[in-house]
C-alpha cells in the first residue's frame, strides 16, 4: 500500500482501528483543540479518579475530524494515558506521542502537538472543575 | 484485493502502441539528432516525423511545436518567456527605466495549477504586476473581470483551458475573441496561453479554432511517457529562452532531443485524438454514474466544478464533516485509487486554493476528493466505489467530535 512510505505500521494500525474512540458522558475532564478552518479538531474526554490521595487517569477518550496521523495521534495518546497517574499524565509530550508511533512525516508533527494540547486542556479543565466545587 | 485506478488527472498509463513505438529509439537508433551522420539522422528523422503527427493534431505547422520536458517546464518557458522578451522590448521602444517592472502586466487566473500560478506569483515578487482573475461558485473565469483587466500595458493572458482539480471548462474561444477585440492601433495585444494538460484527451486541441497563441501539453496525461511536454508556440509569438547551452528546438528548449519520449508522445497524441469523442462520451456516462450515485448515496456531498461545463474524466466531491486525507487511506485499503485537495494532502496548512477561490470554506474543502477516470474505466469500478464510498464516509464522520 502506498501509504505504507508515508506512515508507519502503528500510525496506519491506528488509523484503522482507533483506540478508545468515542464519547464519555460520564468525564470529568474535556477539551477540543485545533479548529476546523485548519482541518484537525480533536476533542479529549478524561475520567480521573483518585485512589487514596493519587489522582488516576482511570478512563480516556477521543474524538478526532482530522487526517490519518490526526486520528492515530489521538488514539495513541488515550493509550498512553488510560489508567496511569495525573502527575505523570501532565508530563505528556508530543515528542513521546511520535515516539510511541514510531515518528511521522514532518508535515504531521502538528497532529502530535495537537493530541498533547487536547490531553493537557483536559486536565486543565477538570482541574477548574474541581476548584470549583 | 482489487485494484481501482481513479487518478487518471495524476498520470495515465502509457499506451502499448506508444511503449511499442520508442522500442527502436532505447539502443538501437540511439543517434544523436544533432549529428549529421545516419546514426542521427535517423533520430533526426524521428523526431521530425513525431512532430508531424502533433502539428496535425493541433491544426498548426509542424514548426510551431516545441518538445520540451514536462508541462511544468512549458508553462514556465511560455510565461517566462513571453515576460523576459517583452520587458526587454519594451524597455528598447520607450525607452523606459529598465527596474520598472510595474509597467508590465500580466493575467492568469486564481485556480491554475501551480506550474502557472507559482511561476506568476515569482514575477509578482519581482515586481512585476498580476492580477489574478476570480472565479465564480462552479470555477469559472469572469469574462467581465478579464475584459476590464486588459490595459495597453498588458503583455500576457494565461488561464487553463481545464481545471485540474473539478474540471470546469474555461470559454478558451471567447477569451480569446475577447483579447482580440482589444486592436488598439500601434499597441501589441497581449499574448494568450493555455495550458491543456488535463484536457488533452478530451477537448479540442485545433489551436485556430481555439485562437491561441501559447498552449502547453504534457505527455503522461495522455498516455504518453512521463519526461516529456509540448509548447504550441504561434508562428510569430516572441518568446526568449529561459534555459541556455544549445539551438535545439529553435534555441527555446536547448538541450538533446529525448528522441523515445517524443516519438512515444507522439504516437499516444495521434490515438488519443483518433480516440477523442468516442471516449468522451463513454468517459461521461461513467462519470455521470458516479456523480449521480455518490449524490444519492452519501449525505451531504457536494459536487464541486460546473455541473454541465465540465471534463468527462472529473467527479469531484466535498463531504462534509470528513477529512480527506482519511478518505484517501480508507479508499486505498479497499484498493481504490483517487486524490484530494485537502490541507494534509498538499503538504501545506492550507486546502485547495482552487477550491477556496470558488467560495467553498476552508472546512468544507479539507473533505474533498477528487476521481479521475479515464478510457479503461469500467462500470463495474464504478460501482465498487459506490459500493464502499458511503460507509467509509459514514465511518469518517463517526470519528468527528460533535459539534
Amino acid at each position: 500500500m502506498s501509504f505504507n512510505q508515508l506512515y508507519s505500521k502503528k500510525v496506519l494500525d491506528h488509523f484503522f482501528h482507533p483506540r478508545n474512540m468515542g464519547e464519555m458522558k460520564d468525564a470529568n475532564g474535556v477539551a477540543t483543540v485545533g479548529n476546523k478552518v485548519c482541518g484537525d479538531v480533536m476533542r479529549m474526554f478524561l475520567k480521573i479518579g483518585k485512589r487514596g490521595e493519587k489522582e488516576y487517569v482511570e478512563d480516556a477518550k477521543f474524538q478526532t475530524l482530522g487526517c490519518g496521523a490526526a486520528i492515530a495521534t489521538s488514539s495513541i495518546a488515550t493509550e498512553m494515558i488510560r489508567g496511569k497517574p495525573l502527575k505523570e499524565v501532565e508530563k505528556l509530550t508530543n515528542k513521546a506521542v511520535r515516539e510511541a508511533l514510531g515518528g511521522l512525516p514532518q508535515a504531521k508533527i502538528h497532529c502530535s502537538v495537537l493530541a498533547e494540547e487536547a490531553v493537557k486542556k483536559a486536565i486543565e479543565d477538570y482541574k477548574s472543575k474541581e476548584k470549583g466545587k | 484485493m482489487r485494484k481501482v485506478y481513479l487518478d487518471y488527472a495524476a498520470t495515465t498509463p502509457v499506451r502499448p502502441e506508444a511503449v511499442e513505438a520508442m522500442k527502436p529509439y532505447w539502443s538501437g537508433k540511439f543517434g544523436n539528432p544533432s549529428s549529421l551522420h545516419s546514426f542521427g539522422q535517423e533520430a533526426r528523422q524521428a523526431v521530425e516525423t513525431a512532430r508531424e503527427k502533433v502539428a496535425k493534431v493541433l491544426n498548426c505547422q509542424p514548426e510551431e511545436i516545441l518538445f520540451t520536458g514536462t508541462t511544468t517546464t512549458s508553462d514556465n518557458l511560455a510565461i517566462l518567456g513571453t515576460v523576459w522578451r517583452a520587458w526587454e522590448e519594451k524597455i528598447k521602444a520607450n525607452n523606459k527605466d529598465p527596474e520598472n517592472r510595474q509597467k508590465l502586466h500580466l493575467i492568469t487566473s486564481s485556480i491554475e495549477h501551480h506550474s502557472v500560478l507559482d511561476t506568476f506569483k515569482y514575477l509578482e515578487k519581482r515586481g512585476f504586476r498580476v492580477t489574478y482573475l476570480p472565479v465564480d461558485k462552479d470555477g469559472l473565469v469572469d469574462l467581465g473581470v478579464l475584459g476590464n483587466s486588459i490595459t495597453p500595458e498588458t503583455v500576457l493572458v494565461s488561464v487553463m483551458y481545464a481545471n485540474n482539480e473539478v474540471g470546469s471548462i474555461q470559454p478558451i474561444e471567447k477569451i480569446s475573441k475577447l483579447i482580440k477585440e482589444r486592436e488598439r492601433g500601434d499597441q501589441l495585444l497581449p499574448i494568450f496561453h493555455t495550458d491543456a494538460a488535463t484536457a488533452t484527451e478530451y477537448l479540442t486541441l485545433d489551436t485556430q479554432k481555439l485562437g491561441i497563441d501559447l498552449l502547453t501539453l504534457g505527455s503522461h496525461k495522455f498516455g504518453g511517457p512521463k519526461g516529456v511536454g509540448i509548447l504550441f508556440l504561434k508562428k510569430g509569438t516572441k518568446i526568449d529562452p529561459i534555459t541556455f547551452g544549445g539551438h535545439h528546438e529553435k534555441g527555446l528548449w536547448p538541450g538533446t532531443e529525448a528522441v523515445p519520449l517524443i516519438v512515444g508522445m507522439a504516437t499516444a497524441l495521434q490515438m488519443a485524438a483518433a480516440d477523442r469523442l468516442s471516449v468522451a462520451s463513454r468517459v461521461t456516462k461513467l462519470r455521470d454514474k458516479l456523480v449521480e450515485g455518490v449524490l444519492e448515496r452519501v449525505p451531504e456531498a457536494i459536487l464541486t466544478g460546473h455541473p454541465e461545463k465540465r471534463l468527462p474524466e472529473i467527479a469531484s466531491f466535498c463531504f462534509r464533516g470528513a477529512e480527506g486525507e482519511a478518505i484517501l487511506l480508507r479508499l486505498d485499503a479497499e484498493g481504490i485509487a483517487a486524490s484530494s485537495g485537502s490541507a494534509c494532502t498538499s503538504g501545506t496548512l492550507e486546502p485547495s486554493h482552487v477550491l477556496l477561490a470558488m467560495g467553498i470554506s476552508a472546512e468544507v474543502a479539507h473533505g474533498s476528493i477528487r476521481f479521475s477516470l479515464g478510457r479503461k474505466t469500467t462500470k463495474e469500478e464504478i460501482d465498487y466505489v459506490l459500493e464502499k464510498l458511503p460507509q467509509i464516509i459514514t465511518d469518517i464522520r463517526k470519528m468527528a467530535p460533535k459539534p
